[in-house]
């Protein structure tokens, strides 16, 4: 336990490894760590603002959502509207076209009746000239009594 | 001692504690002493080779390592050796940056020196005491001590030059007169310049005997724990082999804890009389 030359050779040492390590050891190691902390720093910074990024773009996606329902509901009504509407139209035409068809139905029926009674009415004063000269047993002069049996058969 | 004859209790013990001590004796001239006598009388002008030799691998070992680690530093993902050593150097970066507050680029690499090259020649004393010594022997080297912290010349040698250091960053930092007000105006100081001038010695010898106890303690703490722990372990060693376990293994796991903690404190001192030599008042 004799105090000697050895504190000198060790103090001697020490100034060494003190001198070394500051040199060679601690900068690159502290520096190292200095960097991986400022990489560690930057990717959570981006983290942190890709997560907001995703936030806004899902907040987008509903607003974007929100507009494509309403304008889904809104063509749907539209749709809805306008096949009423063409239904009704198309009722509309098929009851005029039904009525138009109806009346030309009755006036061609009406002609025909016309036209009926016309023939019945020369049948009939032919008919009755025939008749009236074989009651008569004489000629009739159809062109002479022509004036009356036009009376007769207006008369029908 | 003689391997031949089998020494008794107390000659192993003074064995264990010797180094090898390399000198100039007045009678026998230049070369190793053989026992204490022969050490003691080598004087001052005499070195103990063993604490050297393992002291200078020890701390060759730390630069080596560190500086392996150093040069292939990936600030990415890091490797297992480079993923311990940020482990320390983190450790004592934080140590430094809570208690020193100066800007120094000295202190921060003298902290981790301190801590690891310490921490490395405490733990040489889970080296089981006899291992190295008895190989030492067989190739003829008679005594051989491999703690280097057990030897106080080494833990002087430290915490001299620690306190060259404080002296010249108070020197520097607060200029010869700071430092000398420093020492001689605290604690005690008045108004009156009588009485001031009464206080002054007072101070001086307060300041002064704190001051030169810093180095003093800072050795003998450091030298005091593992030479304690080391005694321990030679006693251990004079138990029968069957039983020597019972005892070792306990006393080595608490070593443990004493060997980091004692180069810690070797550590956190010395950061705390760096800062207080860089504090201007």
């Amino acid at each position: 336990m004799n105090v000697n030359l050895t504190v000198l050779g060790q103090a001697i040492s020490f100034a060494v490894f003190v001198y070394f390590c500051m040199k060679y050891v601690w900068p690159p190691i502290i520096n190292g760590l200095r960097e991986r902390q400022a990489l560690i720093a930057g990717g959570l910074a981006d983290a942190e603002k890709s997560s907001q990024k995703r936030e806004e773009a899902e907040a987008e996606i509903a607003t974007m959502l929100q507009d494509a329902k309403s304008q889904a509901a809104e063509i749907v009504a539209q749709a809805q509207k306008r096949s009423n509407e063409i239904v009704e139209s198309s009722k509309d035409t098929a009851r005029s076209e039904g009525d138009r068809l109806k009346q030309s139905a009755q006036a061609e029926i009406e002609q025909e009746i016309v036209g009926a009674k016309e023939g019945l009415r020369q049948q009939v004063g032919a008919l009755a000239v025939e008749g009236a000269r074989r009651i008569l047993g004489t000629e009739i002069d159809q062109n002479k009594h022509n004036s009356v049996i036009d009376d007769l058969v207006k008369q029908l | 001692m003689a391997s031949s004859e089998a020494p008794t209790s107390s000659e192993y013990i003074q064995h264990h504690l010797q180094n090898l001590v390399f000198g100039y004796h007045p009678e026998n001239g230049l070369g190793i002493a053989h026992g204490g006598d022969e050490a003691a009388a080598m004087g001052f002008w005499s070195i103990n080779l063993d604490s050297m030799f393992f002291s200078i691998v020890l701390g060759a070992f730390f630069i080596w390592l560190f500086k392996k680690a150093a040069d292939n530093f990936n600030a990415g993902v890091p490797g297992l050796l480079q993923s311990s050593v940020e482990v320390i150097v983190e450790f004592v970066d934080t140590n430094v940056r809570d208690t020193f507050h100066a800007n120094n680029p000295l202190i921060a690499p003298l902290a981790l020196t301190i801590f690891v090259w310490i921490f490395l020649m405490n733990l040489m004393d889970l080296v089981p005491v006899d291992l190295v010594p008895r190989l030492g022997e067989a190739i003829g080297i008679p005594y051989m001590k491999i703690v280097p912290s057990t030897d106080v010349n080494v833990t002087l040698g430290l915490s001299l030059s620690v306190f060259a250091l404080m002296i010249y960053y108070s020197f520097k930092v607060k200029g010869a007169s700071g430092f000398i007000k420093e020492l001689t105006l605290m604690p005690f100081s008045s108004g009156n310049p009588v009485l001031q001038a009464i206080l002054i010695p007072v101070n001086l010898l307060l300041e002064g005997v704190s001051l030169i106890s810093k180095p003093i303690s800072l050795a003998l703490r450091l030298f005091g724990n593992m030479y304690a722990g080391e005694l321990i372990f030679i006693l251990i060693a004079l138990l029968p082999f069957w039983a020597q376990w019972a005892l070792s293994v306990p006393w080595a796991i608490f070593h443990i804890l004493v060997i980091t903690l004692q180069a810690f404190i070797f550590m956190m001192l010395t950061i705390v009389y760096m800062a207080m030599s860089h504090e201007s008042h």
